[in-house]
Order: C-alpha cells, then sequence, then structure tokens
C-alpha cells in the first residue's frame, strides 16, 4: 500500500511533493498552536494571543469612514454600479492607467515626495509574494542565487526558490552592530557563492526590515549600490513596510539614493510594494514591482498575467489613493498610532528588563530574550519560545525561523490587535518574568527548561493574574472569516 | 554575464504570434459606431458582453453585496485582512454549487477539494508545476488557445506535443491522433504526464462528445498520465448535444476507486461565463489531496481578492439569480451565435457546427489564394486591413489545416455583427468578381505576401494577450 502512495506521488512533480513551500519551518508551528487554541477576550480568554501576524489593524476606522462617504470607489454600489461592465470587463495586464498614477502617487507621499514614480513602470503582481517569485524568475535561472542578509521573512525561502529553482545565499549580520549589513559581510557571502560554485544574481534588501523593525541608513545604501554596481549583479529592496516608518531617522528610500548616484546602472535597481502592511489591505492582493530597467518591467508585465490584480480593486484603490487629502491624514495618523503603540509594549516589556532592538518601523519589535536562555543554543530559543506558546500563550516568532545567527531574539507583532489586548499580552509577559525570576523549589528547576509545562498551581496564579476583567472587545484579532 | 534570466530573454511568453499583431492594430484604428465607423471591428475576444443588465439589475437589487456590508455591519476590515489561501468558505461553496448547477447536477463538487487561483492563466500553470517537471509534455488537442503555450511552458519549462486533429471528423480526438501524439513525443525524448483539453473546445465552439471524452480517460488510465480538462466554456453551451464534464464521465464509467480518480482535473472560472474576466477568478478542483494541497499553497503567488471572493459569493449563493443567468446567458450565446452563422452563410462562408463559446470556427479555405499558411496569413492580413475585422487565424491557433479562423460573437452590439457581415459581404464579393480576372492579379497577391513576411517580424511586445 505504501510503495503504491509513493508511486502516486510520482505522478506529481519534485516542486509539488517536495517542503519548498517551506511551510515545515518553526515559523508555522505558532500559527498551528494559535489555530488550535485562538485567544478570545469573551469565547476564550486563555487562548493564545496572536503576535506572530505582521498586520496592521490601527486604521480601520479612517479607512471605513473613507469607504463609506465615497461610493462611487465600490462598482456594486447604486453610486458605483455604471462603471461595472466596464471595470469586470477590463483585464489588460498594463492595469488601470488611474490605478498605476494613484499607486505611483501613494509610493511618492510615502517617501515625503523626496522621489516621483512613474507609473508606467508600475506592474502588477499577486501581492508581495508574486512580485517576489516574479522578480527572481524574470532575473535569475535555476541554480543561480540572490544575497539576502539575515535575519529575514521566512516566506522568502519560498518565493525565491520554491518554483524558480533560485537559491538563497545568506549574508551574515548580528546584534555586535545592531545587524547593519557591512561590507565585509557582502563580499564574504559572495564569495562563499562563488567557492560553491553559484553564480550570484543580486541582492535582495528589506527595508524597512522585517523581522527588525529598522530603517538602512543612506551610507549603507549608497554602499549596497556601490557593491551591486562594483560586482554587476541586482539589487531588489522590498519596501513594503515604507509609510510603517514612525520615528526618526526618517525614511531613505533607495530611489532616493539612485537620484543621487548618476554613476549608478539603473537597470540594476527593482523595488518591491505591496499596500499589505502599509494600508492593511492583505486580503485584497494588490502587489507592485518597481522596476528601473526597461525589459524588466516588459517581461514581469507579461508574467503579471498570472496575477493581476481584480479589476474591482484596481478600481477602489485608485479613488481612496488619488484621495490627497485622506491619503496625506491616513499616512501621518497611522504613524502615529504605530509609535503609541511601540512605546506602550517596549516600556512595558522594560520594566520587567527586556530589551528590544532599538526600532523605528515595522509592525513588530525584535525581542532581546538571550539572557533567558540557559546555553546560547537553536535548541534552547526553541525550548523558550514552546513555553511562550504553551504556558504563556502568545505566538511570537522565533528568531531561527529568520534564520537569525544569534539564538535567543523573538519577533513581536504589536499592531494586529486591539489595546485591550495589547494589555493582556503585556501582562502575561510580565507575569511569565516575574515567574522566571522567583526562586524556586528544587522539583521545579528544570521547569522551564527541559518540560514543556509549570505546575498545574503555579499556571492557574498565571491566569489569575491576567484575568482582569475588562470590557468585550469590538475587535477579535482572530482572523476569522467574516462569513 | 547575462544580467536577465533565460525566461526573460527568450519568446516563450507567445506574444509574438499573429495573434498580438491584431490585436495592437486594432488598438491604433478601434471601430466605434460615432467616432471612428470605419474603425477595426475587434472579433478576435472571447468576451461575452450579452449579459451585464443581469449582472446590474442584480446588485442594484442587492446592496448588501455592495459597500463591505454583512448583517448590516461593515466588514470591510474582516475582507481587507482576509488572506487565507483556502479562500472564502461561502465563496467556495457558491462556485462549487454554480459549477455543479452548469453541469445539471450531474455532478456534486466538495468546496474542500477546490483551489481558488487568479484566473484560469494561474490555474493552468500551477497544474503543470504540479504534475510536471521541467522537460516533461502534456500532450494538446489542436488546435487550441494560443495563451497556452504561455501558461502551460513559460514558466514551468514543460513541453507541449499537439494531438492533431482534421476537419475531416469535425476536429473530433481519435486514437490514433492521441497514439501519434504519444509516439511523437517518445521519438523527442519527452516524458509525457498528462493530456490537457479545452471543454468545450476554444477555438472550436464544440463540445466533446461521450466517445471521445471515454477515449481520453481509457488513454490516460492505460498510459498512467493525467488528465486537465479546462471547463473554463462550460456555462456557454447553448445548443445539444449538451455538456458532459469529464467528471461526470468518471462516475459513469464508475472509476471512483481507480487510480484514474486522482489523476483527473478540472479548471475553471468566471472570465467567460459570466464576463468577469477584470475579477481574475480561476479554480483547480481535483480529488487529488495531494495536488489540492499543492495546489492551495502555490496559489498564494495569485490569490482572487477578497473583496470579489465576498461580492462573487452573494451573487452565486442567490440561486434565483443563477437560474435565471444561466438559462438567459445560453439564450443570447444561441442567438448571436446563428446571426453570425447566417450572416457567414449568406457570403458563402461556413462555420463548423458548433453548439458553446463565444466563437465561431469559420472555414474560409475556399477564398484563400493557396493552400498554405502563407495564403492563410495573407488572407487574414486582407481581412485585418482591407475589411477592417480583427479576426484570429486558426494557424496562431496551432491548426494543422490553414483556412480556418476564430470569430467571435458576444464582445459586440448586434449592430456592429451585422455590420462586420456586410463588411465581409462585399470583400467577398469583390473577391468574386475579381477571381475571374487574370493572372496578373495573382502577383500582385505575391507581392502583399512579402509585405505579409515584413509586418509579421514587427514587434508589438507591448500588448496584452488576456482574452481567449
Amino acid at each position: 500500500m505504501e510503495s503504491k502512495t509513493s508511486e502516486r506521488k510520482q505522478l506529481l512533480s519534485k516542486i509539488a511533493t517536495g517542503n519548498g513551500h517551506g511551510e515545515d519551518s518553526p515559523y508555522f508551528d505558532g500559527w498551528k498552536a494559535y489555530d488550535k487554541d485562538p485567544f478570545h477576550p469573551t469565547n476564550n480568554p486563555y487562548g493564545v494571543i496572536q503576535m506572530g501576524l505582521a498586520e496592521n489593524q490601527l486604521c480601520f476606522d479612517l479607512i471605513k469612514d473613507w469607504v463609506l462617504n465615497n461610493p462611487k470607489a465600490s462598482i456594486c454600489t447604486i453610486e458605483g454600479v455604471d462603471e461595472f461592465k466596464e471595470i469586470a470587463i477590463f483585464q489588460d495586464y498594463h492595469g488601470l492607467p488611474e490605478f498605476r498614477q494613484a499607486i505611483a502617487n501613494f509610493m511618492g507621499k510615502v517617501r515625503g515626495n523626496k522621489v516621483k514614480f512613474d507609473p508606467d513602470r508600475i506592474v502588477m503582481s499577486g501581492g508581495a509574494t508574486g512580485a517576489h517569485e516574479m522578480i527572481a524568475f524574470c532575473l535569475a535561472d535555476p541554480g543561480e542565487a540572490f544575497l539576502v542578509p539575515v535575519p529575514y521573512y521566512p516566506g522568502f525561502d519560498r518565493d525565491l526558490r520554491w518554483r524558480t529553482g533560485v537559491q538563497v545565499v545568506p549574508v551574515h549580520c548580528d546584534s555586535s552592530n545592531d545587524f547593519k549589513i557591512t561590507r565585509t559581510a557582502l563580499e564574504d557571502a559572495y564569495e562563499r557563492a562563488k567557492e560553491a560554485n553559484i553564480k550570484v544574481k543580486g541582492l535582495l534588501i528589506t527595508n524597512p526590515s522585517n523581522p527588525l523593525g529598522t530603517i538602512i541608513d543612506r551610507e549603507t545604501l549608497k554602499g549596497l549600490l556601490s557593491f551591486i554596481n562594483e560586482k554587476s549583479i541586482h539589487l531588489v529592496c522590498d519596501e513594503i513596510y515604507a509609510a510603517t516608518v514612525f520615528s526618526q531617522p526618517g525614511f531613505v528610500s533607495i530611489s532616493e539614493v539612485l537620484e543621487e548616484d548618476p554613476e549608478c546602472n539603473r537597470g540594476l535597481i527593482h523595488v518591491v510594494y505591496s499596500l499589505s502592511k502599509d494600508m492593511g489591505f492583505p486580503g485584497f492582493r494588490v502587489g507592485i514591482v518597481y522596476s528601473y530597467n526597461d525589459a524588466v518591467v516588459s517581461c514581469a508585465r507579461k508574467m503579471s498575467s498570472f496575477g493581476l490584480v481584480s479589476s474591482q480593486t484596481q478600481h477602489l484603490v485608485a479613488s481612496m489613493l488619488s484621495d490627497d487629502q485622506f491619503v496625506d491624514k491616513f499616512i501621518a495618523e497611522s504613524k502615529k498610532r504605530l509609535a503609541a503603540r511601540y512605546k506602550v509594549f517596549t516600556q512595558g516589556l522594560e520594566e520587567v528588563k527586556i530589551g528590544c532592538l532599538n526600532s523605528n518601523a515595522g509592525l513588530f519589535f525584535w525581542m532581546d530574550l538571550r539572557h533567558l536562555l540557559k546555553e546560547p543554543t537553536d535548541a534552547e530559543e526553541m525550548a523558550l519560545w514552546r513555553i511562550i506558546i504553551k504556558e504563556v500563550k502568545l505566538n511570537v516568532s522565533p528568531g531561527s525561523s529568520f534564520h537569525c545567527p544569534e539564538p535567543g531574539w523573538f519577533r513581536v507583532c504589536f499592531a494586529n490587535m486591539d489595546n485591550e489586548t495589547m494589555e493582556i499580552a503585556l501582562q502575561r509577559i510580565r507575569s511569565f518574568v516575574v515567574q522566571a525570576k522567583k526562586p524556586k523549589v528544587p522539583a521545579k528547576e528544570k521547569c522551564w527548561h527541559g518540560n514543556l509545562r509549570l505546575s498545574f498551581k503555579a499556571s492557574r496564579r498565571l491566569e489569575d493574574a491576567i484575568m482582569a476583567p475588562h470590557s468585550m472587545s469590538p475587535h477579535s484579532p482572530i482572523p476569522q472569516s467574516p462569513l | 554575464m547575462r544580467p536577465l534570466s533565460r525566461k526573460a530573454t527568450c519568446n516563450s511568453h507567445g506574444q509574438d504570434s499573429s495573434y498580438f499583431l491584431g490585436w495592437q492594430e486594432y488598438e491604433k484604428r478601434p471601430y466605434d459606431a460615432v467616432r471612428n465607423p470605419t474603425g477595426i471591428i475587434q472579433m478576435g475576444l472571447a468576451e461575452n458582453q450579452l449579459s451585464f443588465d443581469l449582472l446590474e439589475s442584480w446588485l442594484a437589487a442587492n446592496p448588501d453585496a455592495a459597500s463591505f456590508k454583512g448583517n448590516g455591519e461593515s466588514i470591510f476590515r474582516e475582507l481587507a485582512l482576509f488572506q487565507d489561501y483556502h479562500g472564502l468558505p461561502a465563496f467556495k461553496k457558491a462556485l462549487t454549487e454554480f459549477m455543479s448547477e452548469i453541469r445539471r447536477n450531474k455532478v456534486n463538487f466538495d468546496p474542500t477539494n477546490l483551489v481558488l487561483t487568479a484566473g484560469a492563466t494561474s490555474a493552468n500553470e500551477t497544474l503543470i508545476f504540479c504534475l510536471a517537471e521541467e522537460g516533461e509534455a502534456f500532450l494538446l488537442p489542436t488546435p487550441y488557445y494560443p495563451g497556452f503555450d504561455r501558461d502551460l511552458k513559460w514558466r514551468t519549462g514543460a513541453e507541449i506535443v499537439p494531438i492533431e486533429c482534421h476537419s475531416s471528423n469535425g476536429f473530433k480526438i481519435t486514437q490514433a491522433a492521441l497514439d501519434d501524439a504519444y509516439e511523437a513525443a517518445q521519438k523527442r525524448n519527452l516524458r509525457v504526464k498528462g493530456v490537457l483539453i479545452t471543454n468545450p473546445s476554444n477555438p472550436l465552439g464544440t463540445t466533446l462528445t461521450r466517445e471521445e471524452l471515454n477515449l481520453l480517460l481509457n488513454f490516460v488510465n492505460a498510459k498512467d498520465i493525467h488528465l486537465i480538462s479546462d471547463e473554463i466554456y462550460s456555462g456557454t453551451v447553448f445548443n445539444s448535444p449538451g455538456f458532459i464534464s469529464v467528471m461526470e464521465v468518471v462516475r459513469d464509467l464508475k472509476l471512483e476507486n481507480t487510480d484514474v480518480w486522482n489523476q483527473v482535473h478540472i479548471v475553471y472560472s468566471l472570465s467567460k461565463d459570466l464576463g468577469l474576466p477584470g475579477f481574475r477568478v480561476g479554480a483547480i478542483y481535483s480529488n487529488n489531496d495531494a495536488v489540492v494541497s499543492a495546489a492551495t499553497k502555490m496559489s498564494s503567488f495569485g490569490l482572487i481578492s477578497s473583496q470579489t471572493q465576498y461580492l462573487l459569493s452573494a451573487l452565486l449563493s442567490d440561486k434565483n439569480f443563477t437560474k435565471n443567468y444561466i438559462k438567459e446567458n445560453q439564450r443570447r450565446l444561441r442567438r448571436r451565435q446563428e446571426m453570425l452563422v447566417n450572416g457567414l452563410r449568406n457570403v458563402g462562408i461556413e462555420c463548423l457546427q458548433s453548439n458553446a463559446g463565444l466563437f465561431c470556427w469559420v472555414d474560409m479555405r475556399h477564398l484563400m489564394s493557396s493552400n498554405t499558411f502563407e495564403g492563410e496569413m495573407e488572407l487574414w492580413k486582407k481581412i485585418l486591413y482591407d475589411v477592417r475585422l480583427n479576426i484570429s487565424a486558426g494557424g496562431s491557433c496551432h491548426c494543422s489545416e490553414p483556412g480556418w479562423f476564430r470569430v467571435c460573437f458576444s464582445n459586440m452590439t448586434e449592430d456592429t455583427l451585422n455590420l462586420s457581415m456586410q463588411r465581409l459581404k462585399n470583400f467577398v464579393n469583390s473577391m468574386n468578381s475579381s477571381s475571374s480576372q487574370s493572372h496578373h492579379q495573382r502577383m500582385k497577391n505575391s507581392r502583399r505576401r512579402s509585405l505579409t513576411k515584413w509586418v509579421l517580424r514587427l514587434s508589438f511586445s507591448d500588448r496584452e494577450p488576456e482574452e481567449r
């Protein structure tokens, strides 16, 4: 029977039967734990709070108001239905001109209008996920590689490699210099690839960084441009978090630095963007590839057939993002709210002596729990992580799933929940740290290192501590189906 | 060092074919009743524009599907956040029920076996990624939709080997043709992983017979390969014989407990039946859990916008609407097809007898100056530049016989269709009178052929190929 199953599996491709989809990584274990026991303020107050999901839920009130006040933006309302047919038929892979114009406009505003974007270079894709795969298909052949600084978003392993056959070569970064990308690390990675007979086709950076939440400074960006020009390789900049820079120093985009460097071969520069983080619209699948290389624009546009943005969504987005007043207000307010969240969390953690990497962007912070590890090993990190999920009931993401070379770092998302849930999460962390620091009687000594469970009594105390009465939250953090 | 990938610099995207040249010419001088009455009439675009009024009136009567409202509350936020690749459950349920309804409920589909993709373009590519390694092959009956060259081969690296079909038997698929194709693949050292059929057929506009489906199922069973059935036009069957889905035959042949059950996959979309190509709604249906699982993960690269899933789940859950729509849409398609068939017959042009699709497969062999593909191209050019109709040449659909053209009938008004018939009539009449002229006319035609070759080499890399 079993050989028959494996024979049957032969009828599928290696891509289909392998694990290149990346879902066997621990990043998804936390998800699974959360899915089995999701927090809900009234239905499941002891459930796992989702802090592993980088979603921006802070400004939906602004968007909802705009949508209700602009019924023409929907092709289904009485006010908008006369455009239904035209939009429903529109499948041109160039995209609606007004959509491209609005996106170019928005991208410019997010960068403080220090650069202008050409709507004709905007190519649609199935989210940033689709954009990354598409760019990899355009720039690299199977077996060729991209250099990617660690720690990096786990989805890149799938997006860059799975169906493309392209490889990823990590560029080492660590806390000794706040995880900045150094020339030495880049050269080292490039050499490693060369020694392994792997042709490097490009460098992929995420700026602002996921999972660090930091931005790359101007000098480093200039250094990156000179590196890629020297090696004649591409530079792909994922700027998906561009509008989430909530405090100084301000965001410097690659486009800005490019304008200041006339020597740079522009044909090597490509930007990946999306509305999933800045606007909080991951469900609408608005991915963008912006390339300074005409041949790449042309090729990507043809490939975009495999992941065009629904014309219904293009129409809505075009309307919303060409409303300058709304956009300016949204960008400013979003930053304010992100900054406030960040402050509450980091101050709360500071009170219990938990530090974070100093950051000013993103929907998460990079939490330092190295001091809670018995030994600086991945195994210890995973053990601590399992305790955080099962006992503290928080789904945070372990640094190892981001390929972080130093154990003990965790990415904690803060923008995907309401204020009440945030408070509960903080309390749970505080209680956990306090608990962990208490002198233990020998029987419980090895508890939180090797054993996955605190004693029943202790965990009940933990639960009592966190269950302060509160009012019902109208916003569940659970990403259930709305229907 | 080569700056871009091979995929970026080759032409497997297929956009150098005449299929797209016609499109480009049309874009330069598109027909408009008022502004450009002598412009080119687009008859190369398989769009269903006949039933929008039905959709619009449903929308007007159902404000809840708009404005992101569910139960009176705005659910904008929930939709905006919903990116689960399993899809909106209500949408998948409504879509599978719609698919059953189109098949007169002879097949029941399980929503958990449905994978949502950004259009059938993405569905077909995804299935090939799941079923074939680079360099392996799928057999396709000719003529076939030109976009398959891109969808099935470009980024996957898979190959297509044609199953040659001929007018001598109405382009039906035969055992001999299947065997020949398989053998041809062997000769090219290509491992065959499956057969892909389009049923109803594009460009033929015919439904596959039960005999053909039996033949295909036996073939894939014997060779232990897959069968993909692209049923994107299943809702456009407007005449008998009715539509028989491959899944229906699988059940009729009681193949549920055999290997074939896991090797038959359906592709669907709402681009043709509902006329919504802009919304990018595609789907893969398979009983094979491993395929569903892999395809679901791959759909991350092209999910359907949650906003669109929500709208369509409301629309398709309205059974009164779907029942009426399916019937009325088919009625209107039948009427249009008759108009085109009769209009062509009046000028001595016959079509392959068809009962589905948004186009007719037209026999213009007698109008060619030579029975060759050059002759076909020459005729096509005349029709494009002189008659000012953009139709699709059979050669671009990999037809093995020159002289056949696909002509669309549902993407224009009745008046425009009548005008196109009038223009064609004038053209044929002038050809008839000139055919009695001397040999010198033939020489003129051969000069035209040189022009044709030059024109074909024009670059038109910037045109979109979305339509079928």
